[in-house]
């Protein structure tokens, strides 16, 4: 589904704080899949995990998203792709503040112009399959961690998109919330959505939901295995 | 089209509650944007309004005033010269006039005197002025106690207190009969302070001023556009002193502004970074710091309006009296003339809403256009 042709990623090139965060990458993601990305921190899951979901552009190499080259796309055209294909669950959950929880739902939407009425009874829709419809109306601040991770995923399915990309997305719950949260995935996987996962929790790569493991460190991929 | 408008409601919608997420401070720069819009908007109105009323008034002046000059200062003119000035062709009637300036140790004020042409005062008669007849807490049937010009003091008999219609131009003035003139100030017969000219065909008026002072060269003619020239002067300077005063809280309002506008907090830049990362695009983040720049800068701009139009025309400028209006102690209790330029409101809204508007969509466009990856690794 997402090919990645000698990838490799370069921050503040030609500066003396130059860093290459990934190396020379390929890798292929199935379609309808769990596949996690695993390794020690500043390994460079987080930025292969934001090249795939079209959020940043790699320095070297060539992207294709079910068999269009999407590298050299102009900015415009690659929101629109992450808008439509990917849903983000990020490790901070990155809900705005002061809005309340269905606003943040709805945000994702606004840009395509969907008409309230609708896009209000999606995202209800979407609280009640995660048992917050009451909460719809609070504040994200007054939310517990498995709550405010629940409004992340709902808001990354306001789009239905085609692929989840969850960054960390157990860093900040106890064991219990991270059980929660593959539950979660499996019900997505069932649903035939494609899933990337940057993690390096053993509640996450060891779940027998999980396809593929794909082992990083120092920007490179030590192991492309299947799980 | 109709998925244009959703688009565009939605990002307002999210404006207007990312607006009163902030409310301490959107509210605290609404009120600084307000009560500099409302201060320039006074000026502008008041100085505005107060030309059109004086024109209004001094459009029923004299179309020439003669005065006799010595070492380049106002003297008294001889009566004598006005059977001169009307032997010009196309002078139509020269009338001598009596009128002067009269301090008042008591109230420390200034007083005009002058012998009206078309009333019958009779010796100490007098009308007074509606300011003065506040200062000096008087009214029609008291007695008026001044010092003549050599230091006696004589009563003069209130007849009548002017309309308080005219107080822009009658607030410190006092009718008085001729006999009651020469008393006061001691001036023979003989003089006049000035003389008004009439003419038969008003285009003619600048070529019979010249002529006037070609005849008596001890004399100057002042026409009445000259006069109205020198108020829209007077007025101008007037507002160009506040507009200095002022342009210290202008730059304090800028500063102030860009600082807030301009200068995105790192919750903001976050935010900003969200969106993106959740599928906005640049121009979508634009679109919502425009609204919100128009919407902050719009509602300052229309309430500073509104409260300098009620200032001005219904507290009669009660906050900048004694500059603009110009009395040192005496000041005119009037009701200006509602009067409103649309060329200079366009001004002050090129001055305001426009720059803050840019101010807040530059900072927002470098901030949207970063790579919305960085969100990932905050």
């Amino acid at each position: 589904m997402i090919d990645l042709q000698h990838i490799r990623k370069v921050f503040n090139e030609g500066q003396p704080n130059e860093y290459i965060a990934v190396h020379d990458i390929t890798l292929n993601i199935e379609a309808r899949q769990v596949t996690v990305l695993k390794g020690p921190s500043g390994s460079g899951k987080t930025t292969l995990l934001s090249i795939l979901g079209c959020m940043a552009r790699p320095t070297a190499g060539r992207i294709r998203l079910e068999d269009r080259e999407i590298t050299s796309l102009p900015e415009r055209f690659l929101t629109e792709i992450r808008r439509s294909t990917f849903g983000f669950i990020f490790q901070q959950f990155n809900l705005l503040r002061g809005i309340s929880v269905l606003e943040n739902v709805m945000l994702p939407a606004y840009p395509l112009g969907v008409p309230f009425t609708a896009l209000r009874s999606q995202a209800r829709r979407l609280l009640e399959l995660f048992n917050l419809a009451h909460k719809a109306l609070a504040k994200v601040e007054w939310l517990s961690g498995g709550e405010a991770q629940r409004v992340a995923i709902a808001r990354a399915l306001v789009n239905d998109p085609v692929v989840i990309i969850a960054d960390e997305p157990t860093a900040h719950l106890d064991t219990k919330l991270s059980r929660e949260f593959m539950e979660i995935m499996r019900n997505f996987k069932s649903q035939g959505k494609t899933i990337l996962i940057a993690s390096h929790d053993p509640i996450v790569h060891e779940s027998d939901v999980v396809d593929r493991v794909v082992q990083m460190r120092d920007g490179r991929i030590t192991d492309p295995g299947v799980h | 089209m109709n998925k244009l408008i959703e688009k565009q409601r939605h990002i307002i919608d999210f404006t207007l509650s990312s607006l009163w997420r902030r409310k301490g401070r959107n509210l605290a720069l609404m009120l600084v944007y307000t009560v500099v819009v409302f201060s320039l908007g006074s000026v502008m109105f008041f100085t505005q309004a107060l030309k059109n009323e004086a024109a209004l008034i001094l459009s029923g002046t004299p179309e020439i005033v003669v005065q006799k000059m010595v070492a380049g200062r106002h003297e008294l003119i001889p009566v004598t010269y006005a059977q001169k000035i009307e032997k010009i062709r196309g002078v139509k009637a020269v009338k001598p006039r009596l009128w002067g300036y009269y301090f008042d140790r008591i109230t420390r004020a200034n007083y005009t005197f002058m012998v009206p042409e078309d009333m019958s005062l009779i010796n100490n008669e007098i009308i007074i002025g509606s300011g003065i007849a506040r200062i000096r807490v008087v009214g029609r049937g008291n007695a008026l106690l001044l010092r003549t010009y050599d230091g006696k003091p004589f009563s003069y008999l209130i007849k009548g207190v002017l309309s308080p219609d005219s107080e822009l131009l009658s607030a410190d003035l006092i009718l008085i009969s001729e006999a009651g003139f020469h008393r006061l100030f001691g001036i023979s017969p003989k003089n006049a302070t000035d003389f008004t000219v009439t003419v038969l065909n008003k285009k003619e008026i600048p070529t019979i001023a010249a002529k006037i002072v070609d005849l008596l060269p001890d004399t100057r003619a002042i026409t009445r556009d000259e006069i109205l020239r020198t108020y829209d002067a007077v007025f101008d300077w007037r507002g160009g002193i506040i507009i200095a005063i002022l342009a210290g809280a202008v730059l304090a309002f800028l500063i102030f502004a860009w600082d807030k506008a301009a200068g995105l907090s790192a919750e903001e830049k976050r935010e900003i970074g969200i969106l993106k990362a959740i599928g906005w695009e640049t121009g979508d983040v634009l679109h919502m710091k425009f609204w919100e720049g128009m919407i902050i800068s719009l509602s300052s701009f229309l309430a500073g309006v509104i409260l300098a139009y009620l200032h001005i025309f219904t507290t009669s400028a009660s906050l900048f009296a004694p500059v603009l209006k110009g009395w040192a102690t005496l000041y005119p209790n009037f009701s200006l003339t509602p009067f409103i330029s649309v060329y200079q409101v366009a001004i002050l809204f090129c001055f305001t809403v426009i720059p803050y508007t840019v101010a807040t969509i530059i900072p927002s466009w470098k901030a949207a256009t970063i790579d919305p990856d960085l969100i990932m690794r905050t």
